[in-house]
């Protein structure tokens, strides 16, 4: 603890002392240290998050009464493009590799990731993409065409402005950026572990990643070939989507869905990994059946690149897809399901406790249980017939979006924060933060199942007065405001803990993972020795040479 | 403190039970992601295929001889690159360097070859990538193709320039292998891209 405060406290003197601003930020903006850039990505994401929030705080304002004209529609179309656009791509996303970045390397006993410099460009390519899309409000206004860009609306015909061509080139170029995150993650899991690592035991956050990553590696090229056709429409005349002239619609949706549904897992299949070290930590016992746990996840990574079309199923495809399409999905809910039982199997009869980042970890349980019911619910083709794009479907993504993957993402930087700063956080902001956000999302995104129900489609920008859905509405408006200064107090307490949470010391939470066994913050080169590993939780071993986990495993 | 640092600058030791060395476990990655994009262009060119109600059919305008010609130059690449690796294990640098020279001209004459074609295309069959909906796919697959040659020919090149300074070596993993084995990649996708639009879209 005092050697770690020590080090702690030298590395800053030297880092403000003997540089100053211009060298930090040199030093920032050439690094291909994986801990910097994770920190970098985190950080860009959180500022994007703010982003995307206010769109979404200007969309609920307009929608707090019926025929307000607080926004104008064209307006209110461009901000749910770039509310959808920012929040899929340019906060889910970045944000898990970035908390990868860090993690990866540290939990399975590397100095680095694989490949440094392509790690560098693989943000810088993630924030110059984002700054791309953004750019297109400099041009007379942002896109207007849905997160999805369903043709033939990106068409010229209907998109004139450059801004559908700055957003095309803004997620091309952040695709490439994610798509070399997704081969530096594969090979330097698969070969880079220390001695004694094997597959089977890795930590489980590295083996999400690790299926993440093939997801990346399948699901976005396809999406990158997409957005060329569309940038070949719009700027050198092909047809691909111009349904004028032969073109397809249809292709588009399957092409764009292709990537969009395996997209939505790249986003929970971190934080599922995240959950699964925090419960058994916090649970004081080892993760209930990990290798069962280990096959679900190859199972939901697999299963789920095989059901796109359930996103489809209004455009009216032939009995059979919705048929096949249907039930590929429901399959996908039994290695999910497989997931969920061994978490509470893993809390049953342990000690919990309830700090902050355990909270967080019921949340996203209860949470996610529910989104995932409302999945099942969807993917019955005939009720999806009645609730496609209604009210419904905002409930359910932003359910199983904000209560698995945001959830499970504030549980880890709960957790791993004292890693990487060397300080805690103040566990009473996290509580504040955490009940705030519970109760806001609740409230927000509840409610829209019932205006979904009641008929209220998505992507208006307002409605008449008599159709019964301003109550819904107005709740869902005042759940968003509940849910501002959740997120503000995190940035709060991330800040101010910085400088003046109590020390953290090496293992805070006396966790069983390789990242705890070097100094909070970890040095440049992470390990002084190459560590050897002989079960799943080195750290109890260290802790307990007289009753090891090699005996039991 | 300097011991420590120094650690920082070791290499990093492989997995035990890695069968493949990092650079090629990334290429492998790599090339996995270009089988997903390569994919989606020939599914858009499937779609598409024979819907066209105006313009050229692939059959009024591919011509197969040119076709043909250029894939045996393309395909004798992959032979002459494979004797130049050959060559490179055997310690012969002079022969390594012959072979690597041959495999650049005979995958230079291919995209020459393919520059040829689209300019018949366009000049007596008026087939542009705007023209219709064969022009759109067919430009965009081949297109995106020729692309994959040029940027093998470039990272030729560079290590054509690298075996002039003794930079290249025969060992797993290398910069001399790993382009070896895109190129393999970008013959593999011609021969597929071949058969559906020469073969049998026609
Ligand atoms: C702070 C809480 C949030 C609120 C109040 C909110 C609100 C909204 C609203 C009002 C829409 C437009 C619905 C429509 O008219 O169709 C929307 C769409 C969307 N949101 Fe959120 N959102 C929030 C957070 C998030 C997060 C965290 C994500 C993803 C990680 C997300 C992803 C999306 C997506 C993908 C769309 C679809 C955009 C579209 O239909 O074009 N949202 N959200
Ligand atoms: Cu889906």
């Amino acid at each position: 603890m005092a050697i770690a405060e020590q080090r702690r406290t030298d590395y800053q003197r030297q880092v403000v002392a003997a540089s100053g601003w211009t060298a930090i930020l040199h030093d920032w903006t050439t690094t291909v240290d994986h801990k910097k850039i994770g920190i970098l990505y985190v950080l860009m994401s959180l500022v994007f998050l703010v982003i995307g929030g206010c769109e979404a705080i200007l969309m609920r304002s307009q929608l707090l009464f019926p025929r307000y004209d607080f926004l104008p529609p064209d307006t209110f179309n461009q901000l749910f493009t770039m509310h959808g656009t920012t929040m899929v791509f340019f906060v889910g996303m970045p944000i898990l590799i970035g908390v990868g970045n860090y993690l990866v390397p540290l939990m399975i006993g590397a100095r680095d990731m694989a490949f440094p410099r392509m790690n560098a460009l693989g943000f810088w390519a993630t924030l110059f993409g984002g700054l791309l899309v953004y750019s297109s409000y400099a041009t007379g206004g942002a896109p207007a065409i849905g997160w999805f860009a369903y043709a033939p609306l990106t068409e010229r015909t209907f998109a004139r402005t450059a801004a559908t061509d700055l957003w095309a080139l803004g997620l091309l170029v952040s695709g490439i950026g994610t798509l070399t995150a997704g081969i530096n993650f594969i090979v330097t899991i698969l070969g880079m572990r220390c001695p004694g690592m094997t597959l089977r035991k890795i930590p489980f956050f590295a083996w999400t990643m690790l299926w993440t990553s093939v997801q990346i590696l399948l699901a976005i090229p396809p999406l990158t070939a997409a957005l060329v056709m569309v940038l070949l429409d719009r700027n050198l005349g092909a047809h691909f989507f111009d349904t004028q002239n032969g073109g397809s619609a249809y292709l588009w949706q399957h092409l764009f869905w292709f990537f969009g549904h395996p997209e939505v897992y790249i986003l929970v299949l971190p934080a599922f990994g995240m959950i699964s070290e925090i419960i058994p930590v916090f649970s004081r016992k080892v993760l209930f059946g990990y290798e069962f746990m280990a096959a679900a996840t190859a199972a939901i990574a697999f299963i789920s690149m095989g059901v796109w079309s359930h996103h489809m199923f209004t455009v009216g495809m032939s009995k059979t897809l919705d048929l096949y399409f249907a039930a590929a999905s429901l399959l996908v809910s039994i290695p999910t399901g497989i997931k969920f039982f061994n978490w509470l199997a893993t809390m049953y009869g342990g000690k919990i406790r309830f700090a902050s980042p355990m909270l967080f970890a019921f949340g996203f349980l209860s949470m996610f249980l529910i989104g995932g019911l409302t999945g099942i619910m969807l993917a019955i083709a005939p009720f999806n017939f009645q609730l496609s794009d209604s009210y419904f479907v905002v409930g359910h993504f932003h359910w199983v979006l904000i209560g698995g993957t945001l959830f499970g993402l504030f549980a880890g930087l709960h957790y791993w924060y004292p890693k990487v700063t060397g300080r805690m956080l103040s566990e009473r902001m996290a509580q504040w933060q955490f009940w705030l956000l519970l109760i806001g999302f609740i409230l927000t995104f509840g409610p829209m199942h019932i205006s979904g129900i009641l008929g209220m489609p998505r992507r208006i920008y307002t409605y008449e007065p008599d159709r019964g859905w301003e109550v819904w509405n107005q709740i869902t408006t005042l759940g968003a405001a509940i849910q501002v200064p959740s997120y503000a107090l995190f940035v709060i307490n991330i800040v101010w803990s910085y400088f003046k949470g109590p020390l953290a010391g090496d293992d805070p939470w006396n966790a069983w993972t390789l990242e705890w066994a070097t100094t909070s913050p970890p040095p440049a080169y992470n390990f002084e020795q190459i560590l050897v590993v002989k079960s799943r939780r080195p750290l109890w071993d260290l802790k307990h040479p007289d009753d090891p986990d090699w005996n039991y495993e | 403190m300097s011991s420590t640092t120094n650690l920082a600058h070791e290499e990093h030791p492989l997995s035990a039970g890695s069968i493949l060395t990092l650079t090629q476990m990334g290429m492998v990655a790599f090339l996995v992601s270009e089988v997903a994009f390569f994919s989606t262009l020939i599914v858009a060119y499937l779609t598409f295929l024979g819907k066209d109600t105006i313009g050229p059919t692939p059959l009024e305008a591919l011509s197969l001889p040119t076709a043909i010609v250029s894939s045996v130059f393309l395909l004798a690449s992959s032979g002459t690159i494979y004797l130049a690796e050959k060559q490179l294990h055997l310690g012969s640098l002079r022969g390594f360097q012959g072979w690597w020279t041959l495999t650049f001209l005979l995958g230079a004459t291919f995209l020459a070859a393919t520059a040829y074609e689209w300019s018949e295309l366009i000049r007596v069959h008026q087939l542009t990538i705007s023209r219709n909906l064969f022009g759109s796919t067919y430009y965009t697959l081949i297109g995106f193709h020729a692309l994959h040659v040029s940027c093998g020919l470039v990272a030729m090149l560079a290590i054509l320039f690298l075996s002039f300074r003794g930079d290249v070596k025969s060992e797993p993993g290398g910069g001399a292998e790993l382009v070896s084995w895109y190129w393999h990649f970008v013959d593999c996708v011609w021969i597929v891209v071949f058969c559906i639009v020469y073969l049998w879209g026609r």
